[in-house]
């Protein structure tokens, strides 16, 4: 079992390294101009080389991720665990919810702007707005299938509405809850940048955005490169969380590699 | 017509009064729905019963069984007629039944004694001290039921480590763990095999012989009637009515071995006979 798991993971890595081994040798192949298309090796070096530069902007799209991210998931938990318990806000809230959910929040950002100026705030609203809304469907969703049964046993014995959603629908929430998490975190970072590139001085999504503008291409790279790590950093951390709080909902995978 | 069966073990009736009355249905009507719509579930029903028996209800499907463990619990008023339960009109919360369905619902990230102890989570005086004993008192509480069950050594263990059959007796300790006066059980073994069902028929006999709550059995099984009940109360086809209430004074504690025994099938004929009349005359009433 543990060496199938070593082999899964080698295959990964691989792939990976692989697809950089590929675009180093399409580029080199084909003569692309750094302009159009950086190596992969000329986009470390320029990572390397600016980090100094890039490190206060990591920093501040980290900040304003998480910070509208910490938000998200206050106001998703809250209203989450409104429209989950009670069917009426359920069938009440849920058109108006898909409403502000399929509004492309691209198109939120120039309001945004408008309202608190360019710079954080924006972002941090804009990470907000785009992450909260997977954390309501699934706080709603894990709280709306608590067993009919249960509840009736519960209620029988004199139970209250909370003393049934502290002990039976919000633990039975957590995995829905940590799922959504390790998305929403993802959306927070893709939100926070977004707001950046768009209408901000610092951030990294500002530091690509200046970059493609004096066709320093490498850097704009760079910053992908960032992103993309950042990114991968965030989802590790949530997934770890949800393995340790919730193990108990993936103990298929636990019975199989055990 | 019917065949008559033994009258020293069955068909005696009820005599009025005699025990303290634990629960009192007079004229108890239940309808879902409103207006067109209007499902009647349980219709003008009237039942009395003494603390300390155990009742099986039985007849056929969708006739209101369910609905009447509803009324005695609290979870549905009577939309006319009285429910009276230890006493006092019925209110939810006041009556901290134990309750078990079909379904044995223990909670997944558990262990399956801290599952049993959920209700002292909930019900006074218990929940009151829950923190302060959980690790002493009530944990070894839950370990003498389970130990009664059979399950001794499984508390530690959890909900998906364990059969059906042992995670329906885990349930049964769930709902006595707080001593209730009244147990309602709603087919708590119909998800069962034969055998499991069997050994657990004498499971629950035994803990209603050392624990004495009110049972209230709700149950398809003619033979599980038979073997646990002290009285059985045949209802008909929706709306539902009670047909027919009756003791039932096998000695116990009874055995599988008596279900096969010449009065037990005769008492089992009859109640199938009263069932199957309530099932022809509904279907001519629908036709």
């Amino acid at each position: 079992m543990f060496g199938v798991d070593i082999r899964q993971k080698a295959w990964s890595a691989g792939l990976i390294v692989l697809f950089f081994v590929a675009w180093e040798l399409f580029c080199l192949m084909t003569g692309m101009s750094d302009l159009v298309l950086p190596r992969p090796s000329q986009v470390f070096v320029t990572l390397v080389q600016r980090f100094p530069v890039l490190w206060p902007h990591i920093v501040q799209t980290l900040a304003t991720t998480m910070l509208g991210f910490v938000l998200g998931v206050v106001l998703g938990v809250a209203l989450g665990a409104i429209i989950g318990v009670s069917k009426t806000a359920y069938d009440t809230c849920y058109p108006l919810l898909i409403g502000f959910s399929s509004i492309p929040k691209v198109a939120v950002v120039p309001i945004f702007v408008l309202w608190f100026g360019s710079g954080t705030v924006p972002a941090v609203l804009t990470a907000l707005s785009i992450c909260f809304f997977p954390i309501v469907v699934n706080i709603a969703t894990g709280l709306a299938t608590t067993e009919p049964e249960l509840e009736d046993v519960l209620k029988a014995l004199g139970a209250s509405k909370l003393d049934i959603l502290w002990n039976v629908g919000l633990p039975r929430t957590m995995p829905f809850f940590f799922a959504s998490l390790k998305v929403a975190v993802s959306y927070a970072f893709v939100g926070a940048v977004l707001s950046e590139t768009v209408a901000s001085n610092r951030g990294i999504g500002n530091v690509m955005m200046t970059a493609s503008s004096n066709f320093n291409v490498p850097l704009v790279f760079a910053g992908l490169f960032v992103l993309a790590g950042l990114g991968v950093a965030l989802y590790v951390v949530f997934s770890l969380i949800e393995g340790q709080v919730t193990g108990w909902a993936t103990r298929k995978n636990d019975v199989i590699a055990t | 017509m019917r065949m008559q069966p033994n009258a020293q073990f069955y068909g005696r009736p009820v005599p009025e009064g005699s025990a303290t009355t634990a629960i009192e249905l007079s004229e108890a009507s239940v309808t879902f729905g409103r207006g067109d719509r209007a499902v009647p579930a349980l219709s003008r029903t009237t039942l009395k019963i003494g603390d300390g028996e155990f009742v099986a209800l039985v007849g056929p499907s969708g006739c209101g069984k369910s609905t009447i463990l509803r009324l005695v619990s609290g979870l549905v008023q009577p939309t006319s007629g009285v429910v009276i339960v230890g006493g006092r009109e019925v209110a939810a919360r006041a009556l901290r039944v134990g309750m078990a369905f079909q379904n044995p619902t223990m909670l997944p990230w558990m262990t399956i004694e801290r599952n049993i102890m959920l209700p002292l989570k909930i019900v006074e005086p218990f929940r009151s001290n829950f923190r302060k004993l959980r690790k002493t008192e009530f944990r070894d509480r839950a370990n003498a039921l389970l130990e009664q069950v059979g399950l001794k050594g499984f508390g530690n263990r959890y909900p998906w480590q364990l059969s059906g059959g042992m995670l329906q007796r885990a349930n049964l300790c769930r709902a006595l763990i707080h001593e209730p006066r009244m147990l309602l059980l709603d087919e708590p073994f119909g998800a069962l095999d034969q055998f499991t069902r069997e050994e657990l028929w004498a499971i629950l006999q035994n803990l209603w012989m050392t624990h004495k709550p009110t049972v209230l059995l709700v149950t398809h099984d003619l033979r599980e009637a038979g073997f646990l009940a002290s009285r059985i109360c045949v209802m008909s086809a929706r709306p539902g009515r009670i047909l027919d209430d009756s003791r039932v004074e096998f000695a116990r504690p009874r055995t599988v071995a008596m279900t096969f025994e010449p009065d037990f099938v005769a008492l089992n004929q009859k109640l199938r006979a009263f069932i199957e009349d309530a099932r022809s005359a509904a279907e001519e009433g629908a036709g």
